[in-house]
Parts: C-alpha cells; structure tokens; sequence
C-alpha cells in the first residue's frame, strides 16, 4: 500500500517534467550545462572503475578457464561478453546510481529547502520541469558515451592485466575479444543504459522535489534518491534483459 | 487589485489564519503587520498560491485564484515579483544572474538589454560591484537587496515582500522603503509588504492589516494606526522604549 502514494506521485511530477517548456532557448542551455555537470564530471570515476573492473574480469577468467579443452582465447571473449552485457551498462550504472542520484537529489532537495523552488514557482515557470527535465535529456544523451568509455577501457584493463601477468599474449586476447562479435550487444546496452538514466535522474529529481523540512532531510532524500534508484535498476535489469535477450 | 475574502488556513489541526478578509489596493503599499508567528508569512503564500486556502478565496483583479486554469496561473505569476523571506536566490547562480534570470525567461530581449535593466534594479537597491558574486559570498542584507532586485526587475503589477528590512541597517532600510513605495505610486503596482518594523509602517503604510492570533485584528492607515484605542495595536506599535517616548506615554 505504501508503494502506490509515492508511485502515483511520482508519476504526477512526471506528467509535470515533460509540460511544455516556458523558454525552449533556457532549456538547451540548462541540457547543455547538466551535460557538463552530470556526465564529463563523472567520466573521471567511471574510467578507474572500468579499467580495474577489466583487469580483474581478465584475471578471474583466466583462472576459472583452467582446462586444456577451452582455448585460452576464451578470456577474452568472456571478458568482453561480461563487460558489454552486464558489468558497464549495469555496474557502471549503479555506480552513477550513488554519485549522480546523490547529487541531484541533494541539489533539488537544497533548492526545495530554501524555498529556491517556490522562487521559481511564483515566477510563473514550471520547476519540476525547469529543473528535472534537462537532467533526464542530459543524462539519456552522455550515459550511453559515458558506457561505450566503460566498455572500451574495461576491454583496455584486461588487456592491460593479460600482458602484466602474462596470462595471455596481445594477439590471443584480441582474438578472444573479436570472436563471434554480435553487435547486437551493444545495443542491449545502450538500451539498458538509456532506460537506467531516466530512472537514476527522474527517481533522484523526485526525491529532491518532495524533500520537507531543512537541512537534514536533505541529506535523508539523497540516501533515499540512491536506494531508490539502484533497486530500479537492477529491477528493470531484469526486465529488459528477460525481454530483449530471451 | 487583490482581495482575500474569507481566507481559512490551517496547519495539523491548528488555525493559522482565521477567516481574513482584506483588499490589497493597487497603487497603494499594503502592509500586513504582527507579531512574529501571528501567521504573516502564511498569509502572503496563500495569495500567491505556494499554500491551498482551507477555505475563502483570493482573487487577482476579478479572477479566482483557485478557480482559474494552470496556463492563467502561470500568466498571472509572470506578473508577480516576490520576496521571500529568506531571499530564495538560485545559490548556482550569480548576483547578476539571479536578477536577469526573470527577463531571460519571460523577455525576448537580447542580453545586454537583460544586463542592463539588471544593473539598473541592483544600483536601485544600492548595490554595485557585486555583480559577479555568488550568494554565498554575500551578506544577508544583500542577499535581500538582491532579491529584491530579481523581483521588481520584470515590472511586476503585483509586488510581495515578505520582511524586505529585516536585517538592513536604518540607513538602507530607509533606501528599501523608499524605493517599494516609489515604485508602487509609479507604476502602479499592488504592493503587498509583511513587516514588524515600526518605522516602515508609518514612512509607507497607505493600508494597513493587523494580524492578531490568526486574525484580522485591526485596518487602517500610517495616520489612524497612531490614534486608535485599540489595545493590542497599542501594544504592539508602542512596544519600544523610542515609540514610547515619541508618543510622550
Ligand atoms: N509549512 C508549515 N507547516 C506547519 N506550520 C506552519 C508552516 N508554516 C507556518 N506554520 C505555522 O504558522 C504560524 C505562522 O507562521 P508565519 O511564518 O506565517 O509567521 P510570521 O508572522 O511570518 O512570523 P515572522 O514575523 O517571524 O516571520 C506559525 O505558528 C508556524 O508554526
Ligand atoms: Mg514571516
């Protein structure tokens, strides 16, 4: 029961976000700015992550794939299939989840606090719209580069790890890497890494936008705007893969 | 034109305000005065909207707030300039980008002209060389300064100022006064000001309400409000030491 209220809420703020916006010009400058905020600020976590991420995928791989009968190029294929399907669309997603989520939640949470929100209201704009639509665009447009950054330095981090170790040689690795390659993988991806932005930042706006009180429910909305939106994730990680690979 | 007909409002069961009714006049700065927590605040977010009335109606030159449509809501607002209480400025936005973000919204003036007009509101409140600045990195009373700013830069036909010289000096206080006064007598504005401070009602009160216990205790002018019996008026304009003895009591 209590899921339905803040469901159907939600869902009312989002009739809300995707109104007709006052000033199409502010708009693209807001997109543009959330862009820069949203995505390039976090390219800096999402490259250490996934280059670690890969060298360990590589390194586990090749220690699970300990059989004569498997050939060693197997490495690096699996470590791409798990790199493109799951670990940086998902992963990578989830981690944004925490540093995005946080961010904008407490942002908005902040701006509701300190009454910036009914600022914006009194002025005659429409602030769930002002303030969470250009977030969602912005993020449906740089996670998925942000994703297709991960994919590539994952695949850099195992080959990285493969040659330290010496585990397998360049050329085994690449072929492993290039072996039975289905774009449609990548597009499984971005798909998921789309749908994840939306819930991360519309989740997270929500959050913010109900904020009541001072200082410290920020803080309690922002924890909630990362549970929240994490659970959604791998929720809807579920469905998408259920519906768009079985 | 403003008019609060019969306003309820209350929080969790407890009366804020009690059956308010005023006429706010155009051209005229209304003051809305009374002790802190006496519901000042409360009452000007129900004539702009930010709180449902419980009952009664507010009504904007002859339209019902509650009754017209969200497009007409938004028409209206984009008439009203307000002053919250604790400034409300865009903390991720400068001085100068705070009192310009109404033109950029709503004009199709090009940034200069928005500059320009903004510079204008910021030397009418006394304030320049803080143009690049950010809230944060302001003083309280020109964090108001600024606020007030942003809301007269857009020519509002209604103006909200919910305490605009708490926190100034005499001096500036006097420049603010002076200033909401002005420009409601020039352009004609419904100026609508929440105060507790003595001096402003009787430098720019043209009409007065007196709130009391959530209700509309007492109305009248800067003149009258110095000549009634009516004790918790009494109690409260004479309340300092300095009106005391102006008044030889
Ligand atoms: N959002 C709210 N929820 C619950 N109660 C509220 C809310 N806002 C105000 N109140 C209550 O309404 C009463 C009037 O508050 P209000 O802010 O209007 O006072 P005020 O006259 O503006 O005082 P001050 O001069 O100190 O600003 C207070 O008792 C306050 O507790
Ligand atoms: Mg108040």
């Amino acid at each position: 029961m209590k899921i339905i209220t803040p469901l159907g809420q939600y869902l009312l703020l989002m009739r809300l976000v995707f109104k007709k916006p006052e000033n199409p010009r502010i708009y693209f400058k807001r997109i543009i700015q959330e862009i820069d905020s949203l995505g390039i600020d976090s390219l800096g976590i999402v490259a250490i992550i996934s280059i670690f991420i890969g060298a360990v995928l590589t390194i586990q791989m090749a220690f699970n794939i300990d059989s004569p009968l498997i050939p060693i190029y197997t490495i690096g294929f699996a470590t791409r299939k798990s790199v493109i399907l799951e670990f940086s669309p998902t992963i990578v997603s989830l981690i944004l989840a925490g540093k995005v989520g946080s961010q904008i939640a407490s942002e908005i949470g902040t701006m509701r606090v300190t009454e910036q929100i009914d600022a914006l209201e009194i002025m005659g704009v429409n602030p769930p719209s002002y303030l969470i639509f250009p977030k969602i665009i912005a993020a449906m447009i740089i996670n998925p580069i942000l994703i297709l950054v991960s994919m590539i330095l994952a695949l850099f981090g195992g080959w990285l790890s493969g040659e330290l170790t010496g585990l397998l040689t360049s050329s085994t690795y690449v072929l492993g890497i290039r072996f039975a390659f289905k774009g449609f993988d990548i597009v499984y991806a971005l798909v998921k890494t789309v749908v994840f932005a939306f819930l991360i930042t519309s989740i997270s706006g929500y959050f913010g936008y109900y904020t009541s009180g001072g200082a410290l429910e920020v803080g309690r909305s922002s924890t909630k705007a990362v549970v929240n939106s994490s659970i959604m994730i791998l929720l809807f990680n579920l469905i998408l893969t259920q519906l768009l690979l079985a | 034109m403003i008019e609060a007909i019969h306003v309820y409002k209350e929080f969790n069961g407890k009366t804020v305000l009690n059956d308010i009714s005023f006429v706010f006049e155009q051209g005229k700065t209304n003051l809305i005065i009374g002790q802190s927590g006496s519901g000042k605040t409360v009452l000007m977010k129900c004539l702009v909207g930010l709180f449902p009335v419980d009952s009664g109606q507010v009504v904007f030159n002859g339209r019902v707030f509650s009754e017209i449509s969200y497009g007409e809501k938004k028409k209206i607002r984009q008439e009203i300039g307000m002053l919250f209480q604790g400034g409300a400025l865009f903390d991720s936005l400068s001085v100068e980008e705070n009192v310009m973000f109404p033109l950029s919204m709503f004009t199709k003036q090009t940034l200069e002209e928005n500059r320009e007009r903004a510079n204008f509101c910021l030397k009418r409140v006394n304030l320049e060389n803080v143009n690049k600045l950010y809230p944060s990195e302001i003083s309280g009373g020109m964090k108001k300064r600024v606020a007030i700013a942003r809301a007269i830069s857009l020519n509002p036909k209604y103006l909200f100022c919910d305490e605009p010289n708490s926190g100034l000096d005499p001096t500036t206080s006097i420049v603010i006064d002076n200033l909401i006064s002005e420009i409601t007598q020039e352009y004609q504005i419904t100026t609508i000001v929440n105060t507790h401070d003595m001096n402003s009602v009787i430098e720019i009160g043209d009409k007065i309400a007196f709130i009391y216990k959530g209700q509309l205790w007492w109305q009248g002018d800067k003149h009258d409000i110095l000549h009634t019996d009516n004790k918790e008026i009494n109690d409260f304009v004479y309340a300092t030491e300095l009106t005391r003895r102006l008044k030889g009591k």
